[in-house]
């Protein structure tokens, strides 16, 4: 892939691997992360996003495969690397006894690059005063105060661990806000894990779909709901049943209608879905969730990838 | 400029093209004038708190629609002129689209087709006026 010449990925993950045990985690995945994007992480629960990421941040070793964050191999990562990153765990977790101010005072003795400015807009965005005790917040506030405490560092590199979860609709607004401000500065990366696609669908540039481990798709948001189709078929009396072609995502079958959610349509497949000549065919547009969830939700054979290598 | 509107967040509809239509929409109700400029991408992407890239691939489809233009260094405003850019073939089959979607509204609303006809006329004329009003101030 050659999308941006001279700038490297940062980010870049190589065949990785990862078992627990006898147990594959994370099955052979590829991605690169160029610089100045905001990149989606999604999968549901379980398919190995948290792994992915505390491996790339060196937190783990892979089994197999490398991953380099600035070019630097996760395996040996220096202090230095580490402070370009700010990492937003999953859960908030704060000091419980210590003040909104104090856990500022703490968190910034390991950053020389401080911004007690930013530090102190992120709070007063989520209506945090300096005096609160981190451990009498409600879980909106303290997702405020972890954020405030991973952005004052100016990080070039912000990953956030499913950073709305359990978030109120006015503290995921807000949650949206600071992202996009990070981005003012051409230069920063975001990578965040989320299930709120609608979330994910306003802010994100491009998203990596992770299914049992399995990397499902790499592409903008926009690609992504393009190759989901859905059709319905009309017909005059009983449908016939259902195809089986590669992309089949879902069938289903009334008295005289079969609907089809069908992922990378090719003109064959369209000739395919013709040959049951049926009275119409109507695409029906879908939601990203829609797209999202038939494309990992139950069906047999994972075969397909869909690629990002859409034409602009 | 009053460019205010929100989105629907779990649209079928791709944010890009709700952006689109709000701007269309506020072209031809004279929200926007002739002319005008736009807000800047970075500033609507804040307000609308969406991906920038988002809100330029809106300007950039509306830039080569015509409706909009961009003048470089300066920003994108409304065309002075209404361009057509699009083909015969193409003007009509957005029409048919656009009628077919409002017939399909009518026949369910059981109305008849003079009634609709009323209708069209009726909204025309209000559209025409608020238009005018607007350009003369």
């Amino acid at each position: 892939m050659s999308e941006q010449p001279g700038a490297s990925p940062v980010i870049e993950i190589d065949h990785l691997t990862k078992y627990y045990g006898t147990r594959k985690i994370v099955s052979d995945i590829s991605l690169k992360i160029p610089r100045g994007t905001i990149y989606g992480f999604l999968g549901r629960n379980g398919m190995g996003k948290t792994t992915t990421i505390r491996i790339f941040l060196g937190f783990e070793d892979p089994t197999r495969g490398t991953a380099r964050v600035f070019g630097l191999d996760s395996r040996s990562f220096p202090p230095e690397a580490r402070a370009r990153i700010g990492y937003l765990p999953e859960g908030h977790h704060v000091y419980g006894w210590m003040t909104v101010k104090e856990c500022g005072q703490f968190q910034a003795s390991y950053f020389p690059a401080w911004n007690q400015d930013i530090f102190e807009t992120v709070l007063t965005h989520f209506r945090l005063t300096s005096k609160m005790k981190a451990g009498h917040l409600s879980r909106g506030q303290r997702a405020g105060l972890c954020l405030a405490l991973t952005l004052a560092p100016e990080p070039e590199l912000l990953v956030l661990d499913d950073p709305a979860l359990g978030l109120d609709p006015v503290a995921r607004r807000s949650l949206l806000q600071s992202m996009l401000y990070v981005t003012r500065k051409a230069d920063r990366t975001i990578f965040f894990s989320s299930h709120l696609l609608s979330d994910v669908e306003r802010v994100a540039d491009r998203i990596a779909v992770l299914d049992d481990g399995v990397l499902q798709a790499d592409c903008t948001v926009e690609t992504f709901r393009r190759q989901i189709r859905h059709f319905v078929l009309k017909f005059d009396n009983t449908p016939p049943a259902a195809p089986n072609f590669p992309g089949l995502l879902e069938s289903f079958r009334t008295d005289r209608e079969l609907a089809l959610t069908v992922v990378n349509v090719t003109p064959e497949i369209e000739n395919r879905l013709e040959a049951l000549a049926p009275v119409s065919i109507e695409p029906v547009d879908l939601t990203l969730e829609d797209a999202f969830i038939s494309y990992v939700g139950e069906r047999g054979e994972k075969t397909f990838f869909m690629n990002g290598k859409e034409a602009k | 400029m009053s460019l205010v509107f929100s989105l629907s967040p779990a649209s079928d509809i791709p944010i890009y093209r709700q952006i689109i239509q709000h701007i269309r929409r506020a072209v031809v109700q004279g929200q926007l004038d002739l002319g005008e400029q736009l807000p800047a991408v970075r500033v609507l992407a804040e307000a609308l708190v969406v991906n920038p890239n988002t809100v330029a691939r809106a300007y950039q489809e509306l830039i080569r629609d015509g409706l909009l233009e961009s003048r470089s260094g300066i920003g994108v405003f409304v065309a002075e002129k209404m361009r057509q850019v699009f083909s015969e073939d193409e003007r009509g089959r957005r029409m048919a689209h656009a009628v077919e979607q409002l017939l399909y509204e009518a026949l369910l609303l059981d109305f008849s087709l003079p009634e609709v006809r009323t209708y069209l006329e009726n909204q025309w004329r209000t559209l025409q006026t608020q238009l005018t009003n607007r350009r003369k101030k």
